[in-house]
């Protein structure tokens, strides 16, 4: 049997290559790069005038019963918040989940590209790709456009034949096996609830609640997150999501207002 | 020696905005007919507005030379689908192939920005809106371009619908009849002409629906 080692291709772009998009998809896509002595400079400056949108807050935790991920779904452009209803936890496959945080562009893009590498791969190796290939792929991709201005900080959650997996992949060609993380503007809050809270034997209910209160605690805290947290679940049996929920409606359900003793009521002032 | 830095840039800023609303069976898109650059006005009368497929209409705001060489790309890849598959594509399938076209220039971006509005196959209104570099998201309304900030506030205040990411669902489809969604549209860019320099002179009103398309002008502040 012939070894599938489209895997294994360099990804870069080849400079002068037209792109060629009606296929292309076995390969990397190949992108048209600007014709410039300066590439970082220009991209600084393509960045800064366009800019692109980028989302926030993600986490993901395995524990006893399977996968816990969580994310918010602001996107904001500058200071100008253009969405607040961004999926920002990607549905790959049935039983792998990505997340989005960094460039909006980048991940929707690069997680589409990774759901169809994972189909080519289940139609040429007649079985599922595992959490660990999924995340070498999109690693290797990420790695081969090291430098070049893409922003891409994703989880990769799933259940394989070995059980439940989560990666942590980032644009600089980073990629990390773990048990926890926390990626976005507003992981550092995230981390500070996760962490006080995390067990491994948690039940799936109160995980879901860790993982939707440091969700909010983050959209609190940090400007560049809020809109709605979303819970998903994987198990053995794929992926679920378990809930969304209004950050605004959570605030009332964590921070509920304490009645306060009055010490003096106002009261009127006699007219001058 | 300094190193030489470019002395000109590719991009240019055409200015205006761009709208587009959803409804239970219509989608209303519209936006200014003022093309300018930097300070001066270069038409009155440029139409930001392209129809791509049957039940599919983009309005884009920002460079026009790249909307002008996205708007061919996008028309050119249809003729070839309609080729291909005997029929036009869908309002979902043009949205996702606008998002690519977008991302294959990433490291050269066209500077548009774009909204994207038609029915989908059931015959409900949908909008899609963009960033530069193609992320997407199907929305109930949308506003891009220079009265994007004016404009988005107002939409939400009056339009604002639960999310679609809440669980249980709620529907997201904007509860206004086509006249209304119209109406507010004109209101609206009224507001955002009297705010926003690059906005005025006309307003452009693509209206779809089942029985087909339909186009409606209204004149805006030339000043």
């Amino acid at each position: 049997m012939k070894l599938d080692t489209s895997g294994l291709e360099s990804a870069a772009p080849l400079f002068g290559v037209t792109s060629e998009l009606v296929d292309g998809f076995s390969s990397a896509p190949s992108f048209e790069l600007p014709v410039t002595t300066d590439f970082d400079g220009f991209q600084k400056e393509a960045i800064q005038m366009v800019k692109p949108a980028r989302g926030t807050t993600t986490l993901a935790f395995i524990f006893k019963e399977g996968v816990m991920v969580a994310a918010d779904s602001r996107a904001s452009m500058g200071g100008y918040i253009s969405s607040q209803s961004v999926k920002k936890i990607i549905e790959i496959n049935p039983y792998m989940l990505g997340t989005m945080a960094g460039g909006a562009a980048d991940c929707q893009f690069w997680h589409r590209n990774l759901g169809i590498k994972c189909r080519l791969h289940e139609l040429a190796n007649k079985r599922r790709i595992s959490v660990t290939g999924a995340s070498k792929l999109l690693a290797n991709i990420l790695y081969s456009y090291r430098g070049m201005g893409l922003s891409v900080g994703t989880m990769i959650a799933g259940w394989d034949e070995t059980g439940p997996g989560l990666y942590y992949v980032d644009s600089e060609g980073g990629r990390l096996k773990g048990t926890r993380f926390s990626v976005g503007s507003g992981s550092p809050y995230a981390y500070g609830v996760l962490d006080s809270g995390y067990r491994y034997d948690l039940s799936i209910e109160e995980a879901a609640e860790l993982a939707r209160r440091a969700i909010y605690h983050a959209t609190f805290r940090d400007g560049a997150s809020g809109g709605v947290a979303s819970v998903y679940y994987v198990g053995p049996n794929g992926w679920k999501k378990l809930s969304g929920d209004d950050v605004g409606e959570l605030h009332y359900k964590y921070y509920p207002v304490m009645p306060s003793t009055v010490e003096q009521e106002m009261v009127e002032v006699a007219g001058a | 020696m300094t190193k030489q830095q470019a002395n000109w840039s590719p991009y240019d800023n055409n200015g205006g905005s761009c709208v587009a609303i959803a409804g239970a069976d219509y989608c209303v898109i519209a936006a200014d007919t003022r093309m300018s650059t930097g300070y001066s006005i270069l038409t009155r009368e440029y139409s930001k507005i392209c129809k791509l497929a049957e039940k599919s209409v983009m309005a884009s705001s920002g460079f026009q030379a790249d909307v002008k060489a996205l708007q061919k790309h996008l028309a050119a890849r249809h003729l070839i689908y309609q080729h291909q598959h005997n029929k036009h594509m869908s309002c979902p399938a043009m949205a996702q192939l606008l998002s690519n076209t977008l991302y294959y220039k990433r490291f050269f971006p066209y500077y548009a920005f774009n909204v994207l509005g038609g029915l989908d196959s059931e015959g409900k209104g949908c909008v899609y809106t963009y960033d530069a570099v193609g992320s997407y998201e199907r929305v109930g309304y949308s506003a891009q371009g220079s009265g994007s900030t004016l404009i988005m506030p107002f939409l939400d205040n009056q339009l604002k619908s639960p999310s679609p990411l809440l669980l249980p669902a709620q529907d997201a489809v904007t509860p206004l009849s086509e006249l209304e969604a119209v109406d507010l549209i004109k209101t609206v860019f009224a507001s955002a002409t009297e705010r926003d320099i690059y906005t005025g002179d006309k307003l452009e009103i693509v209206v779809l629906n089942a029985d087909g398309i339909r186009r409606e002008y209204m004149e805006l502040r030339k000043d």
